[in-house]
């Protein structure tokens, strides 16, 4: 345990463990960490410019969310647990999406971090050089966030938007295919 | 390599020829009051002749006495006993206790390892370890990062270290070895990174390695002889593990070995099982994927090979083939058989000759199982061999991108490595299982050394329209391909099981119950809730003219992925959510030895 931020970190999961079924019922879609300010290229963001979800009344999730579900049940999952829900050795992504500063997040996600000691041996790896990872992150961040607060539920979303030209090009860009 | 084998005290001695090394442990392996290999016997049967714990009085078992390992974690495998010492381990960070059964389980000494711990994320699903392997006075130890380290049994010195692989490039270990004759045998993990998988031998007396076979690659790297090699009783032929691959998808091919092996000393032949081809896109490896998912019989001190028999070309669903061989002797059709018995991750139990490789009974042991209609057993058809596969659950042929829905079994298989066990008195074989379903979506990966390459995403839940629950517990008839009796179980049985010749057969449940049945009934006889979940394998030895039964607990491993927050069916509508009790309001993390035994 060698930077602060990590022991904020520690802090918030365990504030957030002990009520973690309540967590939902706690956060407003009204949350500026949360509503939507705008949309660009079928994704949606914050006012302070933080990629962040979009579900129409009738379910329908924006495209990226949807690849996050993707992405997330194929390279965090088998720590993390079906649904960001955690495992029984790593924690809940489901929350530490809606309580991470953004920043934080990603810094976690490109570096790693070590919980190591008597009681823990928990070791987040670096994905900075991995593009299954990197090319969706923002994707992973804004499922997390929309199953965190409740927006979605567990399972895969039924419905989603259709994946726009923007995101296309992008992806490709990034996966080099 | 370490030159310490001058200091080691006169038991290494004492053993020094290496005929003898074997001859000693298979005398151990011999001796029901001792457990001195993981797998009770080189023929993985798990079954110990001790009695004195039976039917009629298995009612009355108690805590004799209990020992926590300072780890918390998945504890998969078993404690060891050999003589009066008790040789208890650890998941990560791979600690090793030598208890002295004459000192209620005093510490004779202890080590633990030095790793990095960045090894840990790199290991799939936790950070499990099957246990420690004795022989020739010496403890050998596989460590996460793959050091294979031999102590002196005695002293818990060290007298070598040998390294198999690079965890860097997602080369991990969680298996124990085996050893057999004047060499240790050694697997690896990381089917899920893109490592080609390879089995090794290591000298015994020095660490120094012998031979290496990869499940895929050229002739020379896999050690076939590609006229005498057989598949199903042809020829393997030139280039087998290369020509049904697309370019060289080989090289990052899969095909881990980190399951059980078995050792047929007459026969001298060793058995075990490879792992899924990667990545878990069938679209981005055409072809067979040879020899990913295949059972495999290579001599022991060449590591050449006499058979394969792949189970499920072109994997579509990670069904991994590293499960146990079980090896008995029995009778089929009024004729004595040597017979090797196998519950693969992909639904079906096969029963097959040891000696020749020959497919004899290929059955479902589930019956959920939906993504084959079954084996073709004609040896004239050019599928023989084959599973016939459901175009429905067909993740190949449904294509990139799309969600193949209801697949039975789910990727962590209808069986995973935990051991089953087979009576020579029942004849049966009692199986630990999982009774889960999927859905399977595939996509494109990019390969990146060291980084998760699996290129799917995964839902699993309860097997629909069945008991609610997600594991059973079966006895198997392997001749007639058949269940006899099943027990369902709310949670996967991810507990090795042990038979034993007080005709009663103990497993763990993910809840942390120690169960023991009716060998012949599967009637319970007897539960007790240990401190957390059961992974690890029920062991059975004497001390002092009295029988004790031991398990290890502590939840995690593939099943406290799932199975911690529950498991939902995404299908199944709202309504079901929450229908499905999670795995966390049963248990915690703990690591902990207990022992029974039934009151004087």
């Amino acid at each position: 345990m060698t930077r602060p931020i990590s022991l904020l970190l520690a802090a918030a999961a365990c504030a957030l463990s002990a009520s973690a079924l309540s967590a939902a019922d706690a956060v407003s879609m009204d949350d500026p960490n949360i509503a939507v300010d705008y949309e660009e290229g079928g994704r949606y963001y914050t006012e302070d410019g933080i990629p962040t979800f979009n579900v129409a009344e009738d379910g329908t999730v924006d495209w990226p969310t949807f690849s996050g579900f993707r992405r997330y049940h194929a390279e965090c999952h088998v720590c993390h647990g079906p649904d960001g829900e955690g495992s029984t050795y790593a924690p809940a992504l489901k929350n530490s999406a809606l309580e991470m500063d953004y920043y934080d997040f990603v810094d976690v996600v490109v570096n790693g971090r070590q919980k190591v000691g008597a009681a823990d041996n928990s070791v987040m790896p670096a994905f900075g050089t991995n593009p299954n990872v990197m090319c969706y992150l923002d994707d992973i961040y804004t499922y997390l966030k929309a199953h965190g607060s409740g927006a979605i539920g567990r399972g895969r979303p039924a419905q989603k938007e259709a994946k726009s030209d923007t995101f296309s090009e992008m992806e490709d860009a990034c996966m080099g295919s | 390599m370490k030159t310490l084998t001058l200091l080691t005290s006169g038991v290494a001695l004492f053993a020094a020829s290496f005929a003898s090394a074997n001859e000693d442990l298979m005398t151990r392996m011999d001796d029901a009051s001792q457990w001195a290999i993981q797998t009770g016997d080189y023929a993985n049967q798990r079954y110990s002749e001790l009695d004195s714990i039976n039917r009629e009085n298995v009612g009355d078992l108690q805590v004799a006495w209990t020992f926590s390992t300072g780890v918390l974690r998945g504890h998969e495998g078993s404690p060891l006993v050999v003589g009066d010492t008790m040789f208890v381990h650890t998941p990560f960070p791979n600690i090793v206790y030598a208890l002295d059964l004459n000192e209620d389980g005093k510490i004779k000494w202890r080590y633990e390892p030095k790793q990095d711990p960045n090894v840990i994320p790199v290991m799939c699903c936790d950070t499990v370890y099957r246990g420690v392997a004795y022989a020739d006075g010496k403890i050998f130890l596989h460590q996460a990062d793959t050091k294979v380290v031999a102590l002196d049994s005695e002293t818990g010195e060290v007298l070598w270290e040998a390294v198999n692989g690079d965890p860097s490039k997602g080369e991990t270990n969680t298996a124990t070895v085996l050893p057999v004759k004047d060499k240790v045998i050694v697997g690896i993990s990381g089917g899920e990174f893109g490592v080609r998988g390879h089995v090794t031998a290591y000298n015994m007396e020095t660490g120094e390695q012998e031979w290496r076979a990869y499940s895929m690659g050229p002739d020379e790297e896999i050690l076939v002889d590609p006229e005498n090699t057989t598949h199903l009783g042809e020829p393997v032929g030139e280039n087998s593990g290369t020509n049904t691959w697309e370019g060289d998808q080989w090289m990052i091919g899969g095909g881990t070995t980190w399951g059980w092996y078995s050792y047929d000393p007459e026969a001298d032949l060793i058995y075990y099982g490879t792992g899924n081809p990667s990545t878990w896109n069938p679209a981005q490896r055409p072809g067979d994927n040879r020899w990913s998912m295949t059972i495999m019989a290579r001599d022991p001190d060449d590591g050449m090979a006499k058979w394969f028999y792949q189970m499920t070309p072109h994997d579509e669903w990670d069904f991994d083939g590293v499960n146990e061989m079980i090896l008995t002797d029995q009778e089929v059709d009024g004729e004595a058989r040597k017979l090797l018995t196998h519950f693969d991750r992909n639904g079906l139990a096969y029963t097959m000759d040891r000696l020749t490789g020959e497919l004899m009974v290929a059955e479902k042991f589930d019956a959920a199982v939906n993504w084959t209609t079954g084996v073709d057993m004609d040896p004239e058809s050019e599928n023989y061999g084959r599973p016939a596969v459901v175009a429905e659950y067909s993740t190949e042929q449904n294509g990139e991108d799309v969600n193949s829905t209801g697949i039975c079994p789910a990727a962590l298989g209808t069986k995973d490595q935990q051991p089953a066990s087979y009576s020579p008195k029942t004849e049966l074989f009692y199986v630990p299982t999982n009774h889960v379903c999927m859905d399977y979506e595939p996509f494109r990966v990019s390969y990146t050394a060291g980084q998760p390459y699996v290129g799917a995403t995964l839902a699993m839940y309860p097997a629909p329209e069945s008991h609610g629950g997600m594991g059973n517990f079966i006895a198997w008839d392997n001749i007639n391909g058949e269940i006899k009796w099943s027990i369902p179980e709310q949670f996967s049985v991810w507990s090795g099981a042990l038979a034993t010749a007080g005709d009663v057969v103990f497993y763990g449940t993910l809840e942390g119950y120690l169960k023991a049945v009716d060998s012949e009934t599967g009637d319970e006889l007897y539960r007790f809730k240990t401190p957390s979940g059961i992974i690890g394998n029920v062991m059975t030895y004497e001390h002092d003219g009295k029988q004790y039964v031991g398990i290890l607990s502590g939840v995690g491993g593939w099943a406290g992925i799932g199975l911690a927050a529950g498991l939902t069916n995404p299908n199944d509508g709202l309504g079901a959510v929450g229908g499905y009790s999670a795995l966390s309001d049963y248990t915690a993390l703990g690591g902990q030895l207990t022992v029974f035994a039934i009151p004087d």
